[in-house]
């Protein structure tokens, strides 16, 4: 049986990414773990998370999830990171002060700004908390079977803004242009919950569990 | 395109059921919260939550397996309060699947409470909800104040300066909700839903008082809330989840449909 790997760095709730995969990955195997052995024998990775980019980015490099990242990402497998799990990717983060991260994808963690106010002049509120729509400017295979503007649940205070346009496949409007879904080569990595957004969530996990890792 | 307002059911779970109280007198058992849970998920509600009313502490591992079995069915956010005073209980309900925990009395007695679970967890899991009654007289500027056990004990504690102290503490949301109201199926209290709304830049979520679906409205049109919480005009069939977001579209609000 093949192998989902959640990785497990003490930080959030892994619950609902792991129940999530199990919905809709029925023949394959999920495991929560932070043992890079299994992490490394798994066909699909998943890098979630939670919380502050301080505490995440201090305990993906206390407990190894650093190296055991770049290597997996390296070996070509499908690689998945949600919310914080996407931050982390990015070169640095503007969060507590300012963050490095682990530099996967040529781009920076921004904070919305405050105020913050829409087109119209018009105060949002921080965090984005809620059900936005997800605009697919470019095509991947996780997006298959959902359509273009569907909404998915977010919640973050700090938004992703990519150097490359070309590796962004995912844009939501909320008061700035936000880079919310990044594919290169074998990664995808998204802003939003897709294990909270209901059905069209489900479907971008199934999608991610049934592809090999090749772009489009 | 803009980010959709939130319906919100609630599940009131007393001893593993269901219940409303109306006025908090007359419960009326509206069945099995997983059940009723998996009916809302279906039905597209933006979020669910529960909220354990259960008096006693032996019942409370009741309520985990609940939110266990709720949270392998529903894969939209899930709230949990009642009963959470340590973080340890953040942490069972974490566990068990919830997304966020509402802290309610624990955060009057004890505020550091909400600054501490929001360092160890994030403050996009820390809801905290608000139970007050206006105290200001017919006429006067409205004053709200903070309400424990059921509504029936004032603290002296300001609503509205709560609000923001509780957002500087590293809460990540406020559960608004009005005793004078709560049960009554007259509305929100729209003054207070509105001045707290305007105060803070986290989102607020208006709950008690719903009767019908122009008050669902009111409370975003008119309360600046960002999230609009109801139980019995669900339970008990009077409207379903599609219906009140179809009214609400209809009056121009940004609909998750």
């Amino acid at each position: 049986m093949k192998t989902i790997a959640v990785i497990d760095y003490g930080m959030g709730n892994l619950h609902s990414v792991s129940k999530a995969l199990e919905h809709v990955a029925t023949d394959q195997k999920v495991v929560v773990t932070s043992d890079p052995e299994v992490i490394r024998n798994a066909e699909h990775v998943v890098l979630p998370g939670v919380g502050a980019i301080r505490d995440c980015m201090a305990e993906i490099r206390r407990l190894g999830v650093d190296k055991v990242v770049q290597e997996n990402i390296a070996s070509g497998k499908p690689f998945l990171g949600i919310c914080v799990g996407y931050q982390a990717l990015m070169q640095d983060s503007e969060e507590n002060g300012g963050v490095p991260c682990l530099g996967q994808f040529d781009g920076h963690v921004r904070f919305f700004g405050d105020p913050l106010v829409d087109d119209n002049g018009e105060k949002l509120k921080v965090p984005h908390m809620g059900w936005n729509r997800v605009k697919q400017t470019g095509s991947h295979p996780i997006w298959n079977g959902i359509e273009d503007d569907t909404r998915f649940y977010f919640v973050h205070s700090f938004y992703v803004e990519a150097a490359d346009q070309s590796q962004v496949i995912g844009e939501t409007r909320y008061g700035k242009t936000c880079h919310v879904a990044l594919a290169h080569e074998n990664v995808v990595a998204v802003q939003f919950h897709p294990e909270k957004s209901h059905d069209a969530g489900l479907q971008l996990l199934k999608n991610f569990a049934e592809w090999d890792g090749k772009s489009a | 395109m803009a980010l959709a307002k939130r319906i919100i059911p609630c599940l009131d779970v007393d001893k593993g059921r269901v219940v409303k109280g109306v006025n908090f007198v007359d419960i009326r058992d509206a069945g099995n919260p997983v059940e009723v849970a998996k009916r809302y998920n279906e039905q597209g509600a933006d979020e669910i939550t529960f909220l354990d009313i259960t008096a006693s502490n032996e019942d409370r591992g009741t309520t985990v397996h609940m939110v266990e079995e709720i949270a392998s069915e529903v894969f939209i956010p899930l709230t949990v309060g009642g009963g959470i005073r340590t973080c340890e209980d953040i942490r069972r309900m974490l566990n068990a699947g919830a997304d966020k925990v509402g802290i309610n009395t624990a955060a009057v007695f004890n505020p550091d409470f909400v600054r501490e679970a929001a360092e160890r967890f994030g403050s996009q899991c820390i809801v905290v909800a608000i139970d007050c009654k206006r105290v200001s007289a017919e006429g006067e500027p409205g004053r709200w104040e903070i309400f424990t056990h059921g509504g029936r004990k004032p603290t002296g504690i300001d609503a509205v300066e709560w609000a923001i102290k509780m957002n500087e503490f590293g809460a990540g949301e406020i559960l608004l909700t009005s005793m004078d109201r709560d049960g009554t199926k007259n509305g929100f209290d729209l003054d207070v839903t509105r001045t707290i709304s305007n105060a803070i830049p986290i989102p607020v979520i208006a709950s008690g008082g719903v009767g019908n679906l122009q008050h669902l409205a009111d409370g975003v049109t008119e309360g600046h809330a960002d999230a609009v919480l109801a139980a019995s005009i669900f339970h008990f069939g009077e409207y379903t989840i599609p219906e009140a977001k179809a009214f609400m579209a209809a009056q121009g609000i940004e609909m998750r449909l």
